[in-house]
């Protein structure tokens, strides 16, 4: 039996601070999980399932947490898989809720990556995972294994660092629109290919930016949902996948959202045509690109035309990324629990001078690892009760 | 001429020392499953594709082209802080497996998708070989 549209996001937080060198990641997700608990009019006593994933969270970080809020969940789920883990979470959620292990779970982020000063993008990759010693020699940084798709891409289908620029202008316009994101002055696209290249052919300007932050989702039974403060933004349909792109040697431009999204849709009932409006995980502009691509917004090498033009902004036919992104808003290192929270936003009618006109539909992909070695995907197709 | 690189040491595990034992000879170590002809980079205790045990090690010829790349000018990581701009890239062995490396011996600019390269040894002490590439 299918859990499409049987659970639902009750209540979000995000949290508002960029910078936080006065909190500690437990002090973040805690505050967040108290907004989201007002949000829905529920209290902490009705938790019964826990989710969480950070990059502070060691091996029992999930117990730690149970224990810095005082919570005896039925349900917990820390899987890690990057900065998409919170989109996958919501699915795990959604499971747990459908077959009864749990009723109301509560999804928590919190990080100080920017004030504890830590280079995401570009501190290099290592670690005892069994490809460590063939990685280690060469450089590779996470910047540069997003770069070495943008390059393909290029080569392959013509598409220029304008069209790249194009998803960065876009992305601050809708910060400007939001008091609480990081860098809110618009940028041209003379702009972006003007900012010094980290890693050819991606400039600063086409990478996320670095923040703290953090955020809370609470997931329970649609029916539930109903009694609560807000209205419920149903669940329609969820998918994952895990994706490697060395051994078999598979193409880099096909990434893990072609699964993912597929499954979502066809639990969903519905096609990308249908969808009012778009969240999607911006590490980079490339990121963006081949995530339309894959999620089928537009054939394999009709991004660069696609995100041409004014399609994604917040009048356009496909608004994308409305709160400012990862480029524009906020980074704290993952950022897969932001998107959620601004499509249920949207979804609601709660999102102010950058809300979409009567948006019944929104998709939700988080792309979490390293594209072109290692990744993860997770899509959500969200509606409006 | 960029600067070099100063290459980290790999450290092997016990599956992938044969192929950094086989470096050090100047020979690229890679494996083909007697049960499904699968050829895999990175020498593991099973055939990825099939998970037979039977892997043979067969080695390669050292040629290839390059998948992709990326011109890397910035990495706060100290061991290549003093080594930007260098290249970064995938490159496609004949045998058909792909592998990152760096493609050294040429000005950045002058790496392109395509453009033929052959394995370059550097030995970092008497222990430890790194192979990147350079044009054909
Ligand atoms: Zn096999």
């Amino acid at each position: 039996m299918s859990l499409s549209g049987k659970v639902a996001l009750a209540g979000v937080y995000e949290h508002p601070t960029r910078w936080a060198p006065d909190k500690t990641d437990w002090q973040i997700m805690a505050e967040s999980a108290r907004g989201a608990l007002e949000d829905c009019g529920l209290e902490k006593g009705d938790v019964d399932g826990l989710l969480a994933a950070g990059l502070g969270m060691g091996g029992l970080g999930i117990i730690q947490l149970s224990e810095y809020l005082d919570l005896k969940p039925r349900f917990v789920d820390s899987t890690n898989i990057g900065g998409s883990s919170f989109v996958a979470h919501v699915n795990h959620a959604a499971a747990a809720i459908h077959a009864g292990l749990c009723e109301v779970a509560l999804i928590l982020y919190g990080s100080t990556a920017a004030s504890s000063a830590m280079a995401i993008g570009t501190g290099g990759q290592a670690g005892r995972e069994p490809s460590a010693a063939f990685v280690a020699p060469y450089g590779l940084t996470t910047v540069g294994g997003y770069a070495m798709a943008a390059q393909l891409h290029m080569r392959r289908y013509g598409t220029t660092s304008e069209q790249l620029a194009r998803i960065a202008v876009q992305t601050r316009e809708h910060a400007s629109l939001n008091p609480a994101a990081k860098m809110r002055k618009p940028i041209t696209i003379e702009d972006v290919l003007a900012s010094r290249v980290i890693s050819d052919p991606l400039h600063l300007l086409d990478c996320c930016i670095i923040s703290d932050g953090g955020g809370a989702l609470i997931v329970t039974s649609t029916q539930r949902a109903r009694d609560l403060r807000k209205r419920p933004v149903r669940l329609l349909g969820c998918g994952e996948a895990v994706w490697h792109q060395e051994t078999g040697s598979p193409d880099l431009l096909t990434i893990a959202a072609r699964q993912s999204g597929e499954r979502a849709f066809e639990m969903a009932g519905l096609t990308p045509r249908e969808i009012d409006l778009a969240m999607v995980y911006d590490s980079f502009t490339i990121t963006v690109l081949l995530t339309l691509e894959n999620l089928g917004f537009c054939k394999p090498g009709e991004g660069g035309p696609f995100v041409e033009g004014d399609r994604l902004s917040r009048t356009g036919g496909l608004p994308l990324n409305l709160d400012g992104g990862g480029l524009s808003s906020n980074h704290p290192g993952m950022r897969g629990i932001f998107l959620v929270i601004e499509a249920v936003k949207q979804l609601r009618g709660e999102s102010g001078p950058r809300q979409v006109a009567d948006p019944a539909l929104a998709l939700v992909h988080g792309t979490g690892g390293l594209l072109t070695t290692q990744h993860s995907g997770a899509t959500l197709v969200l509606g409006a009760d | 001429m960029p600067a070099e690189i100063r290459h980290p040491k790999p450290v092997p595990d016990w599956e992938t020392r044969v192929f950094w034992e086989g470096i050090r000879r100047h020979e690229i170590l890679l494996q083909r499953c007697a049960d499904c002809s699968a050829v895999q980079h990175r020498p593991r205790a099973i055939c990825a594709t099939c998970l037979s045990s039977r892997v043979e090690i067969f080695e390669a010829s050292g040629r290839g082209t390059v998948h992709t790349y990326t011109v890397t000018h910035q990495n706060q990581a100290p061991a290549f802080r003093g080594s930007v701009p260098y290249v970064l890239a995938y490159v496609d062995l004949e045998e058909g497996v792909r592998v990152l490396t760096n493609i050294i011996g040429c000005e950045p600019g002058e790496v392109q998708i395509g453009m033929d390269v052959v394995v370059d040894f550097e030995d970092l002490d008497e222990e430890t070989a790194v192979p990147r590439f350079r044009r054909a």
